[in-house]
């Protein structure tokens, strides 16, 4: 009930210039942020302070500076409160190997002060939303990755709080088990009512997922705006093709080819990764781009190993942010660069030259 | 009319709201749950096999000697109630040995204890709410034998308040010695996420301590040279807890020579036993305070 007529329904999470600095590091530093119900991502390179934040909120580290509140409770004064009413799901594994699932997640329901016969109902329920079916009752040392995840995300959820914290739920899964605990988390928020604060250092992969973004790096505010505002200037796609007699450098062939076409190709491209020197940028402007592609390259006779939409890696946000600042005659690149956008306000544009200082 | 038969059953999301117990049930609920996992209830088969076994053993030479006592119709128990957890020390440490590192280490190698503080109990709470499961498994092992004897001496018929009285004795005893060894397995459990670490640093402790122990006595009882020997008994835990039930709770000493601490000496056994369980529990909340998440 209270859930209803709180002002809590507007805020979720608010921090005001929260800082956590360690003898030698600065997890957090100055992070100022207001987060509604809803789906948000937190994304930043690892030690980007995501976890330091999560512990904050959950009231288990003392912030060094600043505030921050959860649900309108402070995370300082009303840390076993919050906990009561916030799940939390680890990176890490978590799940004693000779415990089935279901006596695992009754105790942990009972943890969180469910009475005995509730914590075995939601055990049931929570166990079935999140797809665990009669293996629940095997031992979960025998469980694989995908169900191992969801067995953590139900014990996040069993005791229906308001709002959850999920640490890299993606974390070691196959494309197809990824893409599935992202709809399973999409639905925490629209089925099940209950909002989400979900980390990872892929930017793409919660585009689709979260309604809102955080992008924090070194414990700074990178960026916080809607998901909608990234998604216009998403669109490039990675090409790689086969090379042939005719054609022995196929990826320049190809590039040559497709910049006749009038289709933007990336000057740069993807380094650091496997396939680099082989793989195009394309620009795509929308679904024509991807037939001029694939005539094109049918035209040259080249095989087409593979076209898709780049996943954004969040270390890309300051790559090309150097990219803009060092290279100009790169016109094209700044499209790519949709996620860096002019920052709004002072304050975030300091931290934006800051950031491609580095 | 149709509602009867063609109901529609709802298998989306339900919101909870019912009561929300808090705390002090999280810390009541974990309590339960680590006291009967230490005898493998609630867990798999394989995982009872061990503590119930020595709770056999426990138990059966006392009904031995119960069964001995009333068809000999003997006037007093063959054995003091407070000296059998003294005799069956090696039973006490073996069950100690593995059964603490089951409830502390296996938390910490699964990595399960972030999940435990990311809910509404402390710190203090989980130490404790451990600690507690412990001693209380411990008593249950050691009292259960002192409550056979005084049943058998009763069917037996011997006198009342004599046997009473040494009951008492013989509870206040082994609950001392249960809070003692607990905080010990545990601290030395805790120390370690693996579980063999810690069943060996349980059994090295308890055998090296009082087998150094009790050399130390015999070569001092043999040099003439008693006063050292009771002195010594502080360095063990078994001996700790001899000295003090040979001090105030009317026990015999198993010391060489029978010579146990005396009052004086016995206040010091005393401290030294409560110094080492709180001590044992701060060592437990310091070992927590960095395994946040």
């Amino acid at each position: 009930m209270a859930r209803a007529t709180n002002v809590d329904d507007v805020t979720v999470i608010a921090t005001e210039s929260l800082s956590k600095r360690f003898p030698k590091v600065t997890a957090l530093d100055r992070l100022s942020v207001d987060i509604g119900p809803g789906v948000t991502g937190l994304v930043g390179a690892n030690g980007a302070g995501k976890s330091t934040m999560i512990k904050i909120l959950l009231g288990l580290s003392p912030a060094t500076e600043g505030r921050a509140e959860v649900l309108g409770l402070d995370v300082a004064a009303n840390g076993s409160e919050i906990r009561e009413r916030v799940g939390y799901m680890p990176e890490h594994d978590c799940l004693p190997p000779d415990v089935s699932a279901t006596e695992f997640v009754v105790h942990m329901a009972r943890m969180s002060g469910l009475p005995p016969t509730a914590a075995r109902e939601r055990t049931a329920d929570t166990l079935r939303h999140v797809g665990l079916y009669e293996e629940r009752y095997r031992p979960m040392g025998g469980y694989s990755t995908g169900m191992k995840q969801r067995v953590k995300l139900a014990q996040a959820l069993v005791h229906d709080p308001e709002l959850v914290f999920l640490d890299e739920p993606t974390n070691g899964l196959d494309p197809v088990g990824r893409d599935e605990m992202l709809a399973l988390i999409r639905r925490v928020y629209t089925d099940f009512g209950i909002s989400v604060l979900v980390t990872s250092h892929l930017l793409g992969e919660l585009e689709r997922t979260c309604d809102h973004v955080v992008i924090i790096d070194g414990g700074k505010l990178l960026r916080s705006s809607s998901t909608s505002d990234f998604t216009q200037t998403m669109g490039t796609l990675a090409v790689e093709v086969t090379d042939t007699d005719a054609h022995p450098d196929g990826t320049a062939a190809l590039r040559e080819r497709l910049a006749e076409a009038g289709v933007s190709v990336h000057a740069r491209e993807e380094d650091g990764l496997p396939g680099a020197g082989h793989i195009l940028l394309v620009e795509a402007t929308g679904e024509e781009t991807y037939d001029v592609v694939r005539d094109t390259v049918a035209g040259l006779g080249l095989g087409l190993v593979r076209m898709e939409q780049r996943r954004h890696h969040i270390a890309e946000v300051f790559r090309t942010d150097s990219a803009e600042a060092t290279d100009v005659a790169g016109a094209p690149d700044a499209s790519s660069a949709g996620i860096t956008d002019p920052p709004s306000g002072p304050a975030a544009a300091d931290q934006a030259a800051e950031a491609s200082a580095r | 009319m149709t509602t009867e038969t063609t109901r529609i059953h709802n298998i989306g999301y339900r919101d909870y709201d019912g009561p929300r117990l808090g705390r002090a049930y999280a810390r009541r609920s974990l309590y339960s749950q680590s006291l009967r996992g230490a005898y493998g209830l609630g867990r798999s088969a394989k995982s009872k096999v061990l503590p119930m076994i020595l709770f056999a053993v426990m138990c059966v030479p006392a009904a031995i000697i119960v069964a001995v006592a009333i068809t000999t119709k003997l006037n007093d128990l063959p054995l003091d109630y407070t000296r059998y957890a003294i005799v069956t020390q090696a039973v006490i440490g073996l069950f100690l040995a593995a059964q603490a590192p089951q409830s502390v280490s296996r938390d910490l190698r699964f990595k399960t204890v972030p999940l435990y503080f990311s809910r509404p109990i402390e710190r203090v709470d989980y130490v404790v709410a451990k600690y507690a499961a412990m001693a209380s498994a411990l008593f249950v092992l050691t009292a259960a034998p002192v409550v056979v004897l005084y049943v058998g001496s009763l069917l037996a018929k011997m006198d009342f308040a004599d046997q009473t009285k040494g009951f008492a004795q013989g509870l206040i005893s082994v609950a001392l010695l249960s809070l003692l060894f607990a905080g010990l397995g545990l601290v030395m459990a805790a120390l370690t996420p693996r579980r063999g670490f810690g069943v060996a640093a349980v059994i090295a402790v308890m055998t090296i301590s009082y087998g150094a122990v009790s050399t130390l006595q015999a070569i001092a009882w043999s040099q003439d040279s008693s006063g050292a020997v009771s002195w010594l008994g502080l360095f063990s835990p078994i001996t700790l807890v001899d000295g003090v039930q040979t001090a105030f709770l009317g026990a015999t000493s198993s010391f060489p020579g029978g010579d146990g601490p005396g009052a004086g000496q016995g206040v010091v056994y005393l401290l030294v036993v409560l110094a080492l369980i709180a001590g044992t529990y701060a060592a437990l909340m310091r070992r927590y305070r960095k395994v946040g998440l």
